[in-house]
């Protein structure tokens, strides 16, 4: 392209930073009309946080702003919230669907930006009384879809529509706009089948014809391949590559993706073999319906004794097996612990037969923020076992053991150094770090036989990591307890599992030995991605 | 099992029961009510007719909250209090018959607005508890109502006659007279037909507010207020403002709750200073819900289903009651239970529905895991027939 050319978008030395930690270092990019960059990188590689400073979303300015320069035309532009963007000429299509369920497509492309008919009451009363022009509202809506050279129908309702009429719909919407320049695309294809994916695919070709720029985030690589003429990888924060595509191939990019220092090593353990090992936890046929995280199909067996790691990308369905299994969310199919069937759909069947959970969500789901420490650690197995209880009357009145309650905190303050004023100290005033300690220490107090741990280290600092990874194995090795770990960062899994399963398009595309490349891992990861 | 039979072969009957549970059940309870009771056809077809001008405008203004997704609203029971003070000024001054009731009704609009404005800004903190939050707000602004009426009136508020006056010299009396307006709205135009009398203005006005409504959702604002009812934070992301909308449709709904209030009291002739209000927001929710109505949707046709229904059931529950025990109480206390028992229902009924939601999309997860191992059994199966074909 004619670098000469004042480019259409440019980003200068992008950095931001949330609260000290840095998530984008130095991005620099430039786009001219009618490209079509491909964007890709791993979960938390920081694609989401750059689009959201290119779009000027709330959650940034409220986090303290960005360092560096967005030119628009040569221009300098910052965007302090999202209409800003669009009036600039930016689109933007969310991951998750913004659309209002009861209204059919036409009413949804159209939403807010209505064509009208003025009328005597709106004279006096203002323009929000002016009739909606349903005819120009159809034929407007009729040019968008247009645009994309696919067929929906107009009329239908947004809440009886397939998945992919929906994500045209949203496309279309920001098409309707005269203004639209630079189009993101989140993820537009993972929810659409192959053929409706085609279709995007080739909407996006005449999209860039008629002048427009799309930048395209995908995890399915061959699709870049096709339809982008630049490719841009992001890994930690940095843009380590941007290539034009006719330059990349599909092993390039997953290299470039999840290729950090591989040679340095980093697998600090030898994973155990675990081939002989009794089946304790057998999975079958498992589909949970948890939303964003669905799980379908899941054969899955866990042996005695091992760290067990579940791997993939976010929203294929890593966090729907613990939360299924457990009877957090809907779930069918048949699990059996060392020989007896547990059923689903109910938590404390599962903390009965000895299982515990540390869930992903601790706030809401892992702590009670406002009780202290004493409590949280001590509660679930008061409550399941009736551990820490002194008996009166025959068991008939029991008297919480205050005494056994603090030695067992001040025992887990101590092992996973939890930073605290006193085990009397409540749980909201500690760092994301020690709050994930205590929900541990929590699991740990219920001494349970298996044990599922959902993204211990989501949020908190490195120190932090390798010391509630560290609790982890430990707690594995000397009590023999099986665990099962869910985590997003591969690294972490190699470090800490035996084994890994990989998820993708909510099924197990694969189970290697921690000891595999990152390479083929990520291949996994990648493999049937919906 | 027979009945399992039943609805499996005929899903749509089952649906069909299942949506309109609540008017059947009434329908029912009539059916039964009405040969015990005793009363004429005649008589009764007049009462559903004057309970349906006096009450149909007052359920309409309930409509446009719900159309922006706040539910069955008590914020209506602000703009009836509104109405109660206009009347009894317009009473002092003694201006008579329609004109007296067009300046009540002007009278009525800031007072109205004002408190919707509250209203709004209040439910506007308290998203998705629409109905409690305003439901316990009109037992607070009842308490300023009651200040005003009782003690600031004929002290501070100049208020000259003492036919409204208590004897102490301030306060109002316990019933204003409306007698100079007493159904003249009504009786202008009324028709008889066959012994039934039909306030043909009264249903002209209300006829008119229909259309109004339907003309209003076609507008801007109206398709604004769908959007917010359905999904606020979309609405929010598309440039529409959520939080003023909001208060918009509620003070919509109080002012024109104020003017179903004037046509309510003009019908009955006189004010109940301190109780006409209080429980007028119940029976209208509960005459919606009967008519079929749910917490997120509600048609022109729901209204005037759960006029004649519940009303019906208002007329004839106490004398049935009297003819089987002998006692009319029965019947009084039965009619202020169902319309509570409706209510609870019908927020249960709404509850479970949206659970079954939930539960269905699981459902089509495990029907869809099966048909996936089906079809890759039929495959199979079909590949070697294929195969024996080509052979």
């Amino acid at each position: 392209m004619n670098n000469e050319r004042v480019p259409l978008l440019e980003m200068r030395n992008i950095k931001k930073d949330f609260f000290g930690n840095q998530v984008l270092t130095d991005i620099n990019l430039k786009l001219n009309e009618g490209d079509v960059l491909g964007l890709c990188g791993e979960n938390g590689a920081g694609k989401s946080t750059l689009m959201k400073i290119l779009f000027g979303a709330s959650d940034i300015s409220s986090t303290g702003g960005y360092g560096g320069d967005i030119l628009i035309d040569g221009k300098k532009v910052a965007f302090s919230s999202p209409f800003e963007a669009i009036a600039a000429g930016i689109g933007m299509v969310h991951q998750e669907f913004s659309l209002i369920p009861g209204f059919d497509a036409t009413e949804n492309i159209l939403l807010n930006r209505e064509p009208k008919k003025g009328n005597l009451v709106s004279e006096v009363f203002g323009d929000r009384l002016d009739t909606l022009d349903r005819k120009e509202m159809d034929e407007r809506a009729r040019k968008a879809i247009e645009i994309m050279g696919v067929s929906i129908d107009q009329h239908m309702m947004i809440n009886s529509m397939p998945v992919g009429h929906k994500q045209f719909t949203e496309i279309a919407r920001e098409l309707s706009k005269d203004q639209l320049r630079i189009l993101i695309l989140d993820e537009p294809t993972a929810v659409l089948t192959e053929k409706e994916a085609e279709a995007l695919l080739d909407s996006i070709r005449g999209m860039s014809e008629r002048g427009i720029t799309v930048i395209f985030i995908t995890h399915r690589l061959h699709e870049i391949l096709s339809v982008c003429n630049k490719v841009a990888v992001m890994r930690d924060g940095v843009l380590v590559k941007e290539v034009p595509a006719k330059e990349a191939s599909v092993e390039d990019i997953t290299h470039w993706m999840v290729g950090r220092d591989v040679k340095g090593g980093g697998t600090a353990v030898k994973s155990r073999d675990f081939s002989n090992a009794r089946t304790i936890l057998n999975i079958e046929k498992l589909w949970v319906d948890m939303p964003g995280e669905t799980v379908r199909n899941v054969n899955l067996e866990v042996k005695e004794g091992e760290i067990l790691g579940i791997g993939g990308l976010a929203g294929q369905g890593k966090l729907g097996i613990p939360n299924g299994v457990m009877g957090l969310y809907e779930a069918g199919g048949k699990v059996t612990f060392d020989g007896k069937e547990i059923p689903l759909n109910n938590p404390r069947k599962c903390l009965d037969s000895s299982f515990a959970f540390v869930s992903e969500d601790r706030r809401g789901v892992g702590l009670l923020l406002d009780e202290s420490l004493e409590w949280n650690v001590a509660f679930p197995a008061m409550q399941i076992q009736n551990k820490f209880l002194t008996k009166y009357l025959g068991g008939l009145i029991k008297w919480r053991d205050e005494k056994a309650i603090r030695e067992v905190t001040e025992k887990y303050i101590d092992e996973l150094k939890i930073k605290c004023t006193s085990s009397k100290q409540n749980a909201r005033e500690l760092s994301g770090g020690n709050q994930q300690k205590v929900c541990l220490a929590k699991a740990f107090a219920l001494e349970p036989r298996m044990l599922f741990v959902s993204e211990p280290t989501r949020g908190i600092d490195v120190g932090a990591k390798a010391l509630v990874l560290d609790a982890l194995k430990k707690f594995n090795r000397e009590n023999g307890v099986t665990v099962v770990m869910i985590s997003s960062e591969l690294e972490e899994l190699r470090q800490t599992c035996d084994r890994i399963a990989i998820v993708s398009g909510g099924k197990i595309s694969g189970i290697l030995p921690a000891s595999s490349s990152v390479e083929d891992l990520g291949t996994l990861m990648l493999s049937n991605v919906i | 099992m027979k009945k399992d039979n039943k609805t499996k072969s005929s899903p749509d009957m089952r649906f069909i029961i299942q949506k309109f549970s609540v008017p059947l059940m009434f329908i029912i309870i009539c059916a039964i009510c009405i040969p015990l009771s005793g009363l004429s056809a005649n008589m009764l077809i007049n009462e559903i007719v004057t309970r349906m001008g006096r009450n149909a405008f007052l359920i309409l203004s309930l409509l446009i909250p719900i159309m922006a997704g706040m539910g069955l609203n008590f914020g209506m029971t602000l703009g009836a209090m509104a109405a109660e003070i206009a009347l009894i000024f317009v009473a002092d001054w003694q201006i008579v018959g329609i004109p007296g009731m067009v300046l009540a009704a002007i009278v009525s609009v800031p007072i109205s607005v004002l408190l919707g404005i509250f209203c709004g800004k209040i439910l506007n903190e308290a998203k998705g508890r629409e109905m409690i939050t305003s439901y316990i707000m009109s037992f607070f602004v009842n308490g300023i109502y009651q200040l005003v009426v009782l003690y600031l009136m004929g002290s501070i508020i100049p208020i000259k006659h003492g036919a409204i006056k208590l004897p102490r010299g301030y306060g109002i009396r316990n019933t204003v007279s409306l007698l100079s307006m007493r159904q003249k709205l009504d009786n202008l135009l009324a028709i008889n037909i066959g012994g039934v009398k039909i306030p043909v203005l009264t249903f002209i006005i209300i006829a008119l507010l229909c259309l109004f409504i339907v003309w209003f959702s076609k507008t801007k604002l109206g398709q604004d207020m769908r959007a917010v009812g359905q999904d606020m934070d979309v609405a929010r992301d598309a440039g529409i403002n959520v939080e003023r909308t909001r208060i918009i449709s509620i003070v919509m709904s109080t002012v024109l709750a104020g003017f179903g209030m004037i046509i309510y009291l003009q019908n009955m002739g006189n004010i109940a200073t301190y109780s006409a209000h209080s429980q007028i927001g119940m029976f209208c929710i509960a005459a919606l819900l009967v008519g079929g109505a749910s917490v997120d949707r509600a048609t022109i046709g729901n209204v005037f289903l759960g006029v004649i229904l519940f009303h019906t059931m208002f007329i004839v529950a106490p004398k049935a009651g009297a003819a089987i025990t002998g006692d009319s109480m029965i019947g009084e206390y039965f009619r202020v239970f169902v319309s509570y028992a409706v209510i609870t229902v019908a927020l249960i009924m709404y509850e479970t529905n949206k659970r079954r939601a939930k539960k269905t999309a699981g459902q089509q997860l495990a029907e869809a895991q099966k048909a996936e191992e089906a079809g890759a059994a039929a495959g199979t199966t079909q590949a070697d027939n294929a195969g024996k074909e080509k052979a």
